[in-house]
């Protein structure tokens, strides 16, 4: 799932600073799971931003409302009523979400509250780490399941590099090294051997180094 | 001969070679090189260039190993792919070759949280072994990594680091043979005081006749302090000092203390000459430069021969 979390709180004060009316727009999807910004954020959110104003001496009038997703046409509709009535959206979604929404509703602000962190898993509760740098060429099969490009900090596609101690990363010991992980894995896979297959240079043309990416599949458009 | 380098030509004579380096400056000061070049000629085979070493602003290496090259040495241009992407590594290297520079140490480099500019954005669109074979591809074949044909090729003697002291340990012998496959010539080590996990190291290296595909250059450190000594321990990633080191630093008065550090500095490169496909030792004293001589008279290395 895409993983994010709340900017904090003086942030999203200042950027609504200039409205007196607005929508704090959840999504139901990633940032719900990840506790960023579902249903129950877009209620703690809102009942913390209007507390805050009460303390400035002025008011706010907030809608919470939560989409099924921001990042598809049909759930933005339900919405199309609504927001000529505020001043500004405040979006909980990941920035997919914040931008499509903003799409739709050109005359209106479309403001993000949440950064966006990565594609990534719940390891333990309230606990999440990156598994996935979308580099639309994915390399998995070569590296024992694990991800040389977002696990290694330098995205090294022939590691480890001479950092690596005690199997922690050089950037800091809380970061393990990833082919630390990948050495582990091809060993228990008993495939040891293929450490020692070159991995030429990579096509990061693939990767966000191409431009905006999109993904086109005829056979299912009308 | 694979280029003019004249570290090529001492190693392909058999002689023990002797590197060291110079770490460029902070500044624009072309006189901090020359300096630096001063105390290193003569003494050394090669000088390496640090390439903005530690995550560090610096003068370019590449501007930096010309100064040297102005002085008639033979200066080893250091290239992590941490900073440059595959358009300006392999421009960089044609303009070093362009201007007689012959050798080139491929490495990926420190990363930028150590630096003085951690919020940086990095590259690494290559890694070291990638960059090892690229710049292989360049001279062997003519060829870019695209393909397309390089008149003429930039004729360097193509080095790498290994370190083989880091983890996981298993690997580290295999990783040495993926850089001698990807086609480099010679290594030069971490800096070794751990000198039985060493030659364990090496005995996996000769088990695999790797030392008779590339040449082993011993990295060596001279310990100035107990401080350093402590901080090499403890911060540097990758790095095996001993508590020995330490303790035999802490048994002389202070101010003997970097008398001692050369002098276990001269021990190691005794016993390291001893140790079959060992081809040289490679100097590392950091902003130390002017004690370099000192320690290879000491180690009996001097004079250098003449290629």
């Amino acid at each position: 799932m895409i993983v994010g979390e709340r900017k904090p709180m003086e942030e999203i004060e200042a950027m609504i600073d200039p409205f007196e009316k607005i929508i704090v727009l959840g999504c139901r999807e990633c940032v719900t799971v990840c506790s960023a910004g579902g249903e129950k954020e877009v209620g703690i959110l809102s009942a913390a931003l209007r507390l805050s104003r009460e303390q400035k001496g002025r008011t706010i009038e907030i809608k919470e409302f939560a989409l099924e997703r921001q990042c598809d046409h049909e759930y933005i509709e339900q919405i199309r009523s609504m927001v000529p009535n505020y001043q500004a959206v405040l979006s909980m979604a990941c920035g997919a979400g914040v931008q499509f929404v903003a799409e739709f509703y050109p005359e209106i602000p479309v403001l993000p509250a949440i950064n966006t962190n990565f594609i990534g898993v719940t390891e333990e509760q309230g606990y999440w780490t990156e598994r996935c740098q979308a580099c639309g060429n994915c390399v998995l099969h070569l590296t024992g399941g694990i991800c040389p490009v977002s696990r290694c900090s330098k995205s090294l596609l022939n590691g480890p590099c001479g950092g690596s101690s005690d199997g922690k990363c050089e950037v800091n010991k809380e970061i393990v090294c990833g082919w630390q992980l990948i050495i582990e894995r091809l060993k228990s896979l008993g495939q040891l051997e293929r450490y020692e297959e070159y991995i030429p240079i990579k096509d990061w043309s693939t990767s966000r180094d191409g431009g905006p990416r999109k993904v086109v599949r005829e056979d299912l458009r009308l | 001969m694979k280029s003019a380098s004249r570290l090529e030509k001492v190693l392909e004579k058999g002689e023990f070679a002797v590197t060291s380096e110079c770490g460029p400056p902070r500044g624009a000061d072309a006189e901090v090189i020359r300096k630096k070049g001063e105390l290193l000629r003569d003494v050394v085979d090669a000088v390496n260039v640090t390439d903005n070493q530690t995550s560090v602003v610096r003068m370019s290496s590449a501007a930096s190993c010309f100064i040297l090259k102005g002085m008639g040495l033979d200066p080893v241009l250091q290239m992590v792919t941490r900073d440059r992407n595959r358009i300006a590594i392999q421009s960089d290297i044609l303009g070093a070759a362009a201007v007689g520079v012959n050798n080139i140490l491929c490495l990926s480099g420190d990363h930028q949280v150590f630096g003085d500019h951690p919020k940086a954005k990095n590259v690494y669109d290559m890694d070291s072994i990638q960059l090892i074979h690229s710049v292989k591809t360049m001279r062997d074949e003519g060829k870019f990594i695209e393909g397309e044909e390089i008149k003429p090729p930039p004729k360097l003697f193509i080095g790498a680091a290994c370190n083989p002291f880091a983890d996981p340990f298993e690997i580290r012998v295999p990783r040495l043979a993926k850089k001698a496959a990807a086609g480099v010539d010679f290594i030069q080590t971490q800096c070794i005081y751990n000198l039985d996990k060493f030659e364990e190291w090496m005995k996996g290296v000769r088990d695999r006749g790797l030392h008779e595909k590339v040449y082993i250059l011993a990295g060596v450190t001279p310990m100035k302090s107990v401080g350093m000594a402590k901080y090499m321990k403890n911060m540097v990633p990758g790095m095996d000092v001993p508590d020995e080191i330490i303790e035999r630093l802490k048994g002389v008065d202070k101010e003997k203390r970097a008398e001692e550090g050369i002098k276990i500095c001269i021990e190691t490169i005794q016993r390291l000459r001893e140790i079959e496909g060992v081809s040289g030792v490679h100097i590392m004293a950091i902003e130390w430069e002017e004690k370099v001589e000192e320690i290879v008279k000491g180690a009996g290395l001097y004079p250098r021969p003449q290629v």
